[in-house]
């Protein structure tokens, strides 16, 4: 069974002389249980096409099947709850008005739950905050504590895919380590599919297996982390990235 | 008494912030002293560890009720505490610069992003609105935006974060100042891009003989990039050295951040966490004065 399967996708911005093509003729397939990487630079596509998967952006063409089942412009309750999405900044993608209880509740109710008491602190405890900080506001949590309540509210319908928009990229570094470890034990634990978006690619070679590297819209060259890390590219662009990212990356041997 | 001219662009010497909260005084900076040549300073650390609050004390922009002491903040001679709030605005922008974290909120949205560049000119430089615009144009090219002419009348919604980053740079260094404070420059932009800016902001430093104070929480973009590098925790400066040998820094604050980075070259299964010691917390400040 494929988790994630896109075929010649393509999205568009705009009509006539101002349309603008954002993805052309895209395809990836991510296998159930798999984690795949979208790497790019901004401008690249790479958001573009998780949101036209979540059904954010109507005009495109092409196939995208999640599960195994076709998706047409319109998307249903099912769908939703399969699919979720963690955004890259956790400051803008909570209510600053709506306690943790709040946020988590909503969701929770709109999916049809009924012990929702319960699944609350059970949530809590899965993205590694206690029941202390449940009600709390978003403007007494730390960046990464936000982070994880982001989690949890993608967590909440139980789903099966989660596409991650640059998800540490607004986090320090030590925070960084912390949800990175996260996102690999809950992947592990509850054998969800990833779909991942960074220009990081160290990020993305912690946590993904396979990678699709995006330029101007097209996706260039798709290899595995191990192709990566041997430096087997095909492509000038990914080894482009890939030199910069190492020429960050001077450090010695891990003592 | 010391030598004041030693060639330093900025000496600090004893910086406090503090800001007073319902629960008593909370030091955000605390007693930090350092120096600034003709150099590339970096300091690292992460969010809530004063390393922004460092870079506003200097140009004096945290307004009351915080606190902002100093024993001496000397640009060339001149004790920036001593000012008035009048010649302090002859100093920012014109002297030292700023380039502050996130364009979305250091852009102007209701202006065109080319009339805010001329508009920079024009306040330090004495040149008609055509000099300006030939002169802000020049500047976006050398911040690599391709097409800047129809970039220049774009406005801050219509263009990308990166692009957004890349014009505020062009808008700091149009007055061409002494030192730039540039407040994570780059955090919004590619690895790629990245790159690019920094080699950008890298010629103007040599070129111009400016003094730039680097900012960032990004370790290996700061030993790449910068000479020297203060390391902050919890306003203090905890331990200080050559940016080429942050690698070799033995402070186990600096180790826990530099381990806790996911590396291409080097792949863990769990990536180490750093555990923070209270006692970090209490040590004296280093001082990074050269």
């Amino acid at each position: 069974m494929s988790g994630i399967l896109i075929d010649a996708l393509n999205v568009w911005f705009g009509e006539h002389e101002t349309r603008v093509d954002a993805v052309k003729g895209a395809s990836l397939s991510v296998p159930e249980g798999g984690s795949f990487g979208l790497v790019g630079e901004s401008g690249s596509g790479k958001s573009t096409i998780l949101r036209a998967l979540t059904g954010l952006v109507p005009t495109w063409n092409g196939h995208m099947e999640v599960l195994d089942a076709p998706l047409g412009k319109k998307r249903d309750r099912k769908f939703y709850s399969a699919v979720q999405m963690v955004f890259q900044d956790p400051y803008a993608s909570l209510h600053p008005r709506h306690s943790v209880d709040q946020v988590l509740g909503e969701t929770l109710s709109l999916h049809g739950f009924r012990d929702i008491d319960m699944r609350i602190s059970k949530l809590l405890d899965d993205v590694g905050l206690g029941p202390a900080f449940r009600f709390r506001y978003p403007h007494q949590l730390s960046g990464g504590q936000r982070q994880r309540v982001a989690i949890a509210r993608a967590l909440a319908p139980e789903p099966e895919i989660l596409l991650l928009d640059e998800p540490t990229s607004a986090l320090d570094v030590s925070v960084q380590a912390e949800i990175l470890n996260l996102l690999s034990d809950l992947r592990k634990e509850r054998n969800l599919t990833y779909l991942m978006v960074s220009h990081n690619l160290a990020v993305v070679g912690h946590i993904c297996t396979d990678i699709a590297v995006m330029q101007l819209g097209e996706i260039v060259e798709t290899l595995s982390v191990e192709q990566m890390r041997a430096q087997e590219t095909q492509h000038p662009y990914t080894k482009h990235l890939l030199e910069s990212s190492l020429g960050a990356i001077k450090g010695p041997d891990h003592s | 008494m010391r030598n004041i001219s030693t060639g330093n662009l900025l000496e600090v010497e004893n910086l406090w912030v503090k800001f007073p909260t319902r629960s008593g005084i909370f030091d955000a900076v605390r007693g930090i002293s350092f120096s600034l040549g003709r150099e590339r300073l970096g300091i690292v650390g992460e969010s809530g560890s004063g390393k922004s609050m460092t870079g506003r004390a200097i140009l004096r922009l945290i307004r009351p009720p915080a606190m902002v002491t100093a024993d001496r903040v000397n640009l060339e001679g001149t004790n920036l505490m001593d000012l008035s709030e009048r010649q302090m605005r002859a100093v920012r922008g014109q002297r030292i610069s700023m380039i502050m974290q996130d364009p979305k909120f250091s852009l102007n949205p209701v202006m065109r992003v080319g009339e805010q560049i001329s508009e920079a000119y024009r306040l330090h430089a004495n040149t008609s609105r055509a000099a300006a615009k030939r002169k802000s144009i020049e500047m976006l090219e050398a911040v690599k935006i391709r097409d800047p002419e129809r970039v220049y009348t774009l406005f801050p919604h219509e263009v990308s974060g990166g692009m957004g980053q890349r014009i505020m740079i062009a808008m700091m260094m149009i007055p061409d100042p002494k030192i730039l404070i540039a407040d994570e420059p780059t955090s919004a932009l590619d690895v790629s891009v990245q790159m690019q800016v920094l080699e950008i902001m890298d010629n103007l430093v040599k070129d111009r003989g400016m003094g730039l104070i680097f900012i960032s929480h990004d370790l290996n973009l700061v030993s790449a990039f910068c000479d020297r590098v203060l390391i902050m925790y919890a306003g203090r400066v905890v331990e200080t050295c050559r940016a080429d040998r942050l690698h070799e820094a033995t402070h186990p604050y600096t180790r826990g951040l530099l381990n806790s980075l996911p590396r291409l070259d080097a792949p863990v299964d769990r990536l180490e966490v750093l555990k923070r010691d209270p006692a970090w917390r209490e040590e004296d400040s280093i001082s990074g004065r050269t």
